[in-house]
């Protein structure tokens, strides 16, 4: 039905079964809608949140989301300006993901505050001094330059690309993606590291402050450095369960292999200084604030001393040592479990850095308060993810999203 | 007029609260909330979510009867200075919704540039920031007994204590009247100070010698503003957010409360 769509010379499911996956996740697509609607309309009440949990889930989401996403910009960097050729293979993948990343840290940002219709005053009234205005300028640019790299994917679908017009933009958008590239690049440094710095400079709340350069507290970097490890094993894992759902290879081995040993280097280098960081805060930056490291690990129903061994043992230590090697890199599964586990490890940071800030007590007499999510922020929550499935299924289905994919097919 | 202002010396107005004579009977809490139109639900009984701008905690010093002892804190907004006006809430705000006055050392909130994105809440140690999760909804009759002097705030927006601000601009409009531009100690009180049954909450401008405020808690502008007057104390005085509103207790587990300490570190005083 929809065959004259699709790209020349790959196979797709028939238009009744795409058809159907899209109205099951479309299904909850609305039910997220639905629960935003409710939280525009009836406002935040709507949510678990309270006055000790300002910030909860759905900036954990926003952060995550931000951080996954960061794939695109460090595929982009390594293809464009380190000339790492064989990336060009996945990059539109990346590019995909990071759009969809992106536009949904936007979405979530634009439910979250207590006066959507007042969100301009960010830009209108911009207090240079807070990190969370370097986060808005940086991460709208950075969508728009995601956006402007996301474009000629569209226009290489096979009725559109007959448009002369359209097949020359393209072209010539190809052409100059290497100065999109370099500005992605710059504007994610920013505001990966500013929403490092959203937490880093909480100087009342000793669990999140730390030291730094400068304005910038070293968690300004630390989540730069982490987007840039964790975004591509991502993109990997992402690829991954695409090829598991269309059973079929889409991208060459040594294409991903390339991709898993950069990020494997930089999650090794990350999880380096992430451990510095924490010995630093805990050794000296906590004791002079009267506090000891375990007063954030004990007297409280869920944040022990585990999270803190989750985040940078399980999820750093262990897949930076498979990925770093050629061993581990080449057996399917520790390839997986590593890529996963380095994602994981960027949301369990995100949470502590996050839900754990509001959770740790300050003043003496104060105790843990303890959060749930209500079901409009996990219907709000899952929105994106939904909305990611549907943008990524119609993009899979009708644009030429791996160039290797037509060679692969025709080997196979 | 300009030129007069600016000569005019800085205020810090701050407050000291006499823990000792603090008996929790809440009048502060009610003042306060009468006084600056704060909006409450039919159900307070979450914490969590009910605005007091002025909040009394209870204590303990955990120990068993006979030495079994308890103490009440109230707690308004610090109106933190930090480095320079720098304060954790005022420094993290992206709409300059709030802001530190440097005639008055008053942090303000903006209710109509907020746009309700909560970081201040989240950089405020004292939980002195509060969220309006729901629209005002006053009893039957109640609008009528508003202040007019305090803007309601609506639903999505931070509020906080705002030292009275409304207090100090009446009793500056009526000394400009007069042809002053100063103004006594007594001229610009909050409510809860006023309310105090136990005149346990003093106000005034910490930076003029011959108010209380400054007599009593001793501010060593040297030394960030800490207290050299050993009974007293600021909470969190280790984070460095240079809190405008000074406690006084003659317990020392009272002031050992108000600030963390690693076990055994600083006994005997913590200044």
């Amino acid at each position: 039905m929809d065959s004259a769509l699709i790209p020349e010379g790959v196979k797709r499911c028939s238009f009744g079964k795409f058809i159907f996956w899209i109205i099951v996740v479309g299904a909850v697509l609305l039910w997220g809608v639905f629960a935003m609607l409710l939280c525009w309309f009836k406002g935040l009440n709507q949510t678990n949140m309270n006055d000790a949990y300002g910030f909860a889930v759905w900036i954990w989401a926003d952060l995550a989301v931000i951080a996954l996403g960061g794939g695109a910009f460090f595929t982009g960097l390594l293809r464009y300006i380190f000339g790492k050729d064989e990336l060009k293979n996945i990059i539109n993948y990346a590019v995909l993901i990071g759009f969809i990343c992106y536009s949904s840290a936007l979405l979530i940002l634009a439910i979250d505050i207590g006066q959507p219709l007042r969100g301009w005053f960010i830009f209108w009234h911009a207090n240079v001094h807070s990190m969370l205005t370097e986060v808005a300028f940086c991460l709208s640019c950075y969508f728009a330059v995601l956006t402007i790299e996301y474009i000629p994917l569209i226009l290489e679908n096979r009725q559109v690309d007959k448009v002369p017009f359209f097949h020359n933009l393209s072209h010539n958008m190809h052409g100059i993606m290497a100065i999109f590239a370099a500005t992605g690049a710059f504007l994610s440094f920013f505001h990966q590291g500013s929403l490092g710095g959203v937490a880093g400079v909480l100087f009342g709340r000793p669990f999140a402050y730390r030291e730094g350069v400068f304005i910038w507290p070293w968690t300004f970097f630390l989540f730069t450095w982490s987007a840039a490890a964790c975004g591509p094993c991502f993109t990997i894992f992402i690829t991954w369960i695409t090829e598991k759902i269309t059973r079929k290879k889409l991208v060459k081995k040594n294409v991903i292999m390339l991709l898993a040993k950069i990020a494997g280097w930089m999650l090794a280098t990350y999880t380096i200084a992430k451990i510095i960081d924490t010995w630093y805060w805990a050794a000296v930056t906590v004791p002079s604030k009267g506090f000891t490291l375990m007063d954030f690990y004990s007297n409280n129903p869920l944040y022990g001393i585990w999270i803190l061994v989750l985040e940078i043992v399980i999820c750093g230590v262990v897949p930076s040592i498979i990925l770093i090697t050629k061993k581990g890199r080449e057996s399917s599964f520790l390839l997986i479990s590593a890529v996963f586990l380095g994602a994981l490890g960027a949301c369990v940071n995100r949470w502590v850095m996050v839900l754990q800030v509001m959770a740790v007590p300050v003043m003496t007499f104060e105790s843990w308060p303890m959060y749930f999510p209500s079901w409009q922020e996990i219907a709000t929550t899952i929105l994106p993810v939904a909305y990611g499935i549907i943008l990524i299924m119609i993009s899979y289905r009708y644009l030429p999203i791996f160039p290797q994919e037509r060679e692969i097919e025709q080997i196979g | 007029m300009k030129e007069q202002h600016k000569n005019t010396k800085a205020k810090k107005y701050g407050m000291v609260i006499d823990l000792d004579k603090c008996t929790g009977c809440g009048a502060c809490m009610a003042a306060c909330m009468a006084e600056n139109n704060v909006p409450f639900k039919k159900d307070e009984s979450n914490k969590l979510d009910s605005i007091t701008w002025m909040r009394v905690y209870s204590l303990t010093n955990g120990k068993k009867f006979p030495e079994a002892d308890m103490c009440y804190i109230p707690r308004p907004c610090m109106h933190c200075e930090a480095h320079n006006g720098h304060a954790p809430c005022v420094s993290v705000c992206p709409a300059v919704a709030t802001d530190y006055n440097h005639e008055t050392g008053i942090v303000s909130q903006i209710y109509t540039r907020c746009f309700g994105c909560r970081y201040c809440m989240a950089a405020c140690p004292y939980h002195a920031r509060y969220f309006n999760w729901w629209d005002p909804v006053w009893p039957d009759g109640m609008e009528k007994y508003l202040s007019p002097n305090v803007s309601p705030r609506m639903r999505g927006v931070v509020e906080k204590c705002s030292f009275c601000f409304h207090r100090y601009q009446l009793a500056m409009n009526k000394a400009y009247v007069e042809g002053r531009r100063e103004l006594e100690e007594d001229e610009y009180q909050t409510s809860c100070t006023q309310a105090c049954p136990a005149g346990a909450i003093i106000f005034g401008d910490l930076n003029n010698p011959g108010h209380a405020v400054n007599q009593i808690a001793k501010p060593d502008p040297k030394h960030g503003g800490r207290p050299m007057n050993p009974h007293a104390f600021r909470l969190l005085e280790r984070l460095g957010t240079n809190p405008k509103v000074y406690y006084l207790s003659s317990r020392e587990w009272v002031r050992r409360a108000g600030d963390n300490y690693i076990k055994d570190e600083g006994k005997q005083g913590n200044h």
